[in-house]
């Protein structure tokens, strides 16, 4: 029977094994160095390179279905909703007075 | 769909692994990955509630939270970020060997998958006691002084290590239900349960482990990484 599945090369895997490791390197090492108010942003985009990484290539959702894209896509989503919103009320507070404070 | 006399069940050959209610192998991989990712897409949910609240006690204690990753070992996490990479590329090679029909190294590539997972919550541990012999848990008897906080700045270090040992503990009980979920699916593959046309489970298992993997390298920077160039 046919197979509708998209065998990934074990070269491919290896080859993210060590960008994934690379990128750890790169992410202590970025700590150490003060960059002002970027060593966050910093570090959260070598994580979120890395778990790109991830879901594309060992979670094969480079090559899985539209479906499975958008069930990922929604789960990013939801969690961007609940940090930002998180984020938009305590950075925002003090902006405006309010009553009491 | 042929009609319902061609494909009474039982009376044309198929998969033993095809359940009935789907089509074909394909159809039927395609909803048990969906469902997986759901499940993920849930604990995306869980964790994120979490990250929600590190959010935002990070951004009131900043000061506190700086003097309190200082404290963890940055060696032994960065060790253990590298042994989870590791874990995940065994998985996927795991996986890879189940998927072209390799018995023997589908197993050994799950066992080892396991023992770096053990490599991963040993080192925790380690890390775990040493934060109890600098009563640095939360509670009665925690000291904020190693991490030089007095006073009213004290306090907000327990946020940190509430936050530190619910997060990396949550992440930790992912990965001791995830070791003996591997080693079911690895006594299955010895038992020859697997095929190229079907090892779903073996599949499903790696996103598991994968997500783990991802949950971890967010933590690590978030709690290991902050101000460490003050």
């Amino acid at each position: 029977m046919s197979s509708s599945e998209h065998i990934v090369s074990p070269v491919v895997y290896v080859g993210v094994f060590l960008a994934l490791i690379v990128l750890t390197g790169l992410t202590v090492f970025a700590s150490t160095v003060d960059l002002g108010l970027w060593n966050t942003p910093v570090a959260l985009l070598i994580a979120v390179t890395k778990a790109v990484l991830v879901v594309l290539f060992f979670m094969h959702v480079k090559y899985s279905s539209r479906l499975v894209s958008l069930a990922v896509g929604a789960a990013m989503l939801w969690l961007l909703l609940l940090i930002a919103g998180v984020i938009a009320d305590y950075v925002s507070r003090g902006w405006v007075g309010s009553p009491g404070t | 769909m042929s009609s319902v006399a061609d494909t009474a069940h039982g009376a044309e050959r198929h998969h033993p692994d095809l359940v009935h209610h789907f089509e074909s192998l394909p159809a039927q991989k395609e909803a048990a990955t969906f469902g997986m990712w759901v499940f993920i897409a849930q604990e995306v949910m869980f964790f994120g509630g979490l990250f929600a609240a590190y959010t935002i006690y990070r951004h009131l204690y900043f000061h506190a939270f700086v003097q309190s990753s200082r404290h963890l070992n940055l060696p032994l996490g960065a060790i253990n970020t590298a042994v989870l990479i590791c874990s995940s590329l065994t998985m996927a090679m795991g996986v890879h060997a189940s998927a072209i029909g390799r018995r023997r190294p589908t197993v050994a590539w799950l066992l080892l998958t396991v023992a770096l997972g053990g490599v991963f919550l040993g080192i925790k541990t380690v890390e775990y006691k040493d934060k109890f012999d600098h009563h640095l848990v939360p509670g009665e008897s925690f000291q904020a002084e190693e991490l030089h906080l007095e006073g009213s700045a004290a306090r907000p270090a327990q946020i940190f290590y509430a936050l530190y040992f619910a997060m990396t503990g949550l992440h930790a009980a992912h990965m001791v239900i995830g070791i003996p979920i591997i080693l079911f699916i690895a006594w299955m593959a010895h038992r020859g349960r697997f095929s190229p046309e079907y090892h779903t489970p073996v599949e499903l298992t790696g996103l598991y482990w994968h997500f783990v993997d991802i949950i971890w390298i967010f933590l690590f920077p978030l709690l290991y990484l902050i101000g460490r160039h003050h």
